[in-house]
């Protein structure tokens, strides 16, 4: 991982502490393009430990972080114009909310690389920013009975730091509120279509060999014309799920996801209907609704993870019905399609 | 824009307002504000909004709330069923799906 986020040291008690730019370098935002589209997410980390951003002393603010450098690129770049110290926690390379969701951006992390990191030498004070998102993970409590270090809550959004440290540390009800607007949504959207992985060939390919089956044996053509009408249906159901109900997430009738993307799902297979792209006969124009429906749903359904407002309660609930008649409907759909070839 | 909100009445979110102490940390941690504090105790005001994430209960000093926290996410469900286990949605694993 090159370092070129890195510019100088600080010198400390216990030695130079990197000094980080608070500028996003051209392989930065090359890197954040990168990993929106799932390539290397899972490697893109930052080591943990404490970095200093302008010209932090004894008396500067800490503010801690998870080591997914997309988080810690927007925590350095919200510190602009600052003079303060970043902690990072070893969250495997997971960013703040999911680790803390899974206890590494943790009590027992956070405690530990106070420790590591000798803070209580570095600073005077005693006193720990933290994304709220954190609090998760992290019990405040805790913190401060075990190490002496007050846990204050900052921001949602990284990008709000300046406005909470310039009202003292307080942070509005907007700061604390998360939100799901559009441009968030679309963000997450190039991830959600690598969802499919080798799915996205697999599943083509079988309907391109399948659609050469006929009444008088196997024909190429039949293969080429009936199965790249296929493909793009399948692709275009793929397209409803997990591109066009995260951007319309909140226009679409019906709270759960899963019927979200059946609406979707069902508008797009009739559009193809109407110029009269699903197949001659009825019972292949039923299996592309119920085959389409399956996969809008299901992939929509997905969605309910990268969302920001979803129980676990909520979705274990609508998955129960949804997941089984998904299931059904995708079987049925091919094995009806399998027999309008012979019709 | 106004927020989105999930299912109704599913959610395990529970306070004893007996142990509360008005200190208001659910309401900082919260971040769909679902506490308010009336008469100096934390009262649920928007439970529907509540999406379990667990930052309440785990900030609560004095340990008034429960609720049964986990992802919502579907993909961590179906990998809890496949595996046996709770929901997770396998984060630290080579380049799978994560929320």
């Amino acid at each position: 991982m090159n370092s070129k986020y890195i510019i100088g040291s600080v010198p400390t008690v216990f030695g130079e502490i990197p000094r980080v730019d608070t500028k996003w370098n051209s392989s930065d935002i090359r890197n954040t393009m990168r990993v929106r589209w799932n390539v290397g997410r899972m490697r893109y980390t930052v080591d943990p430990g404490l970095y200093a951003v302008g010209n932090p002393d004894a008396e500067s603010m800490v503010f801690v972080s998870a080591n997914f450098k997309l988080s810690f690129d927007h925590l350095r770049k919200a510190l602009h114009s600052l003079n303060a110290w970043i902690l990072v926690l070893d969250t495997k390379g997971i960013n703040v909310w999911c680790a803390a969701g899974k206890g590494t951006f943790g009590t027992t992390e956070l405690i530990s690389r106070i420790k590591i990191c000798a803070l209580l030498n570095i600073v005077n004070h005693r006193k720990l920013i933290l994304p709220q998102l954190g609090a998760v993970g992290v019990s405040a409590h805790e913190v401060k009975s075990k190490t002496g270090f007050q846990v204050i809550y900052g921001p949602v959004r990284a990008e709000d730091i300046p406005a909470f440290v310039a009202s003292g540390f307080k942070a509005t009800p907007e700061m604390r509120r998360m939100n799901f607007p559009m441009w968030e949504r679309i963000k997450l959207i190039p991830v959600e279509i690598t969802y499919g992985k080798y799915y996205l060939i697999l599943v083509p390919a079988l309907f391109f060999i399948l659609a050469g089956l006929g009444p008088f044996g196997y024909a190429v053509d039949d293969a080429w014309h009936n199965g790249g009408r296929s493909v793009i249906l399948l692709f275009a159901s793929y397209f409803a799920g997990c591109v066009l109900t995260p951007a319309l997430l909140p226009w679409v009738p019906f709270r759960r996801f899963a019927l979200k993307g059946l609406v979707l799902g069902w508008i797009v297979t009739s559009t193809f209907l109407a110029f009269d792209l699903l197949g001659p006969h009825i019972l292949e124009k039923i299996a592309w609704y119920l085959m389409t429906g399956a996969i809008s749903s299901f992939l929509a359904m997905n969605f309910t993870g990268a969302s920001t407002y979803t129980s676990l309660s909520g979705v274990q609930k609508e998955m129960k019905t949804a997941l089984p008649l998904q299931i059904a409907a995708a079987a049925a759909g091919l094995a009806a399609w399998i027999v309008a070839r012979f019709l | 824009m106004k927020t989105l909100v999930y299912l109704k009445d599913v959610v395990t979110l529970k306070l004893d307002a007996e142990k509360c102490t008005g200190c208001r940390m659910c309401t900082r941690v919260c971040p769909h504000e679902v506490f308010a504090i009336a008469e100096k105790k934390a009262v649920i005001v928007r439970k529907d909004y509540c999406m379990e994430c667990g930052a309440c209960a785990k900030n609560c000093p004095e340990g008034a709330i429960t609720v049964k926290s986990g992802v919502g996410c579907a993909a961590g469900i179906i990998n809890g069923i496949l595996k046996g286990t709770e929901p997770s949605c396998d984060c630290s694993g080579s380049g799978g799906s994560c929320c």
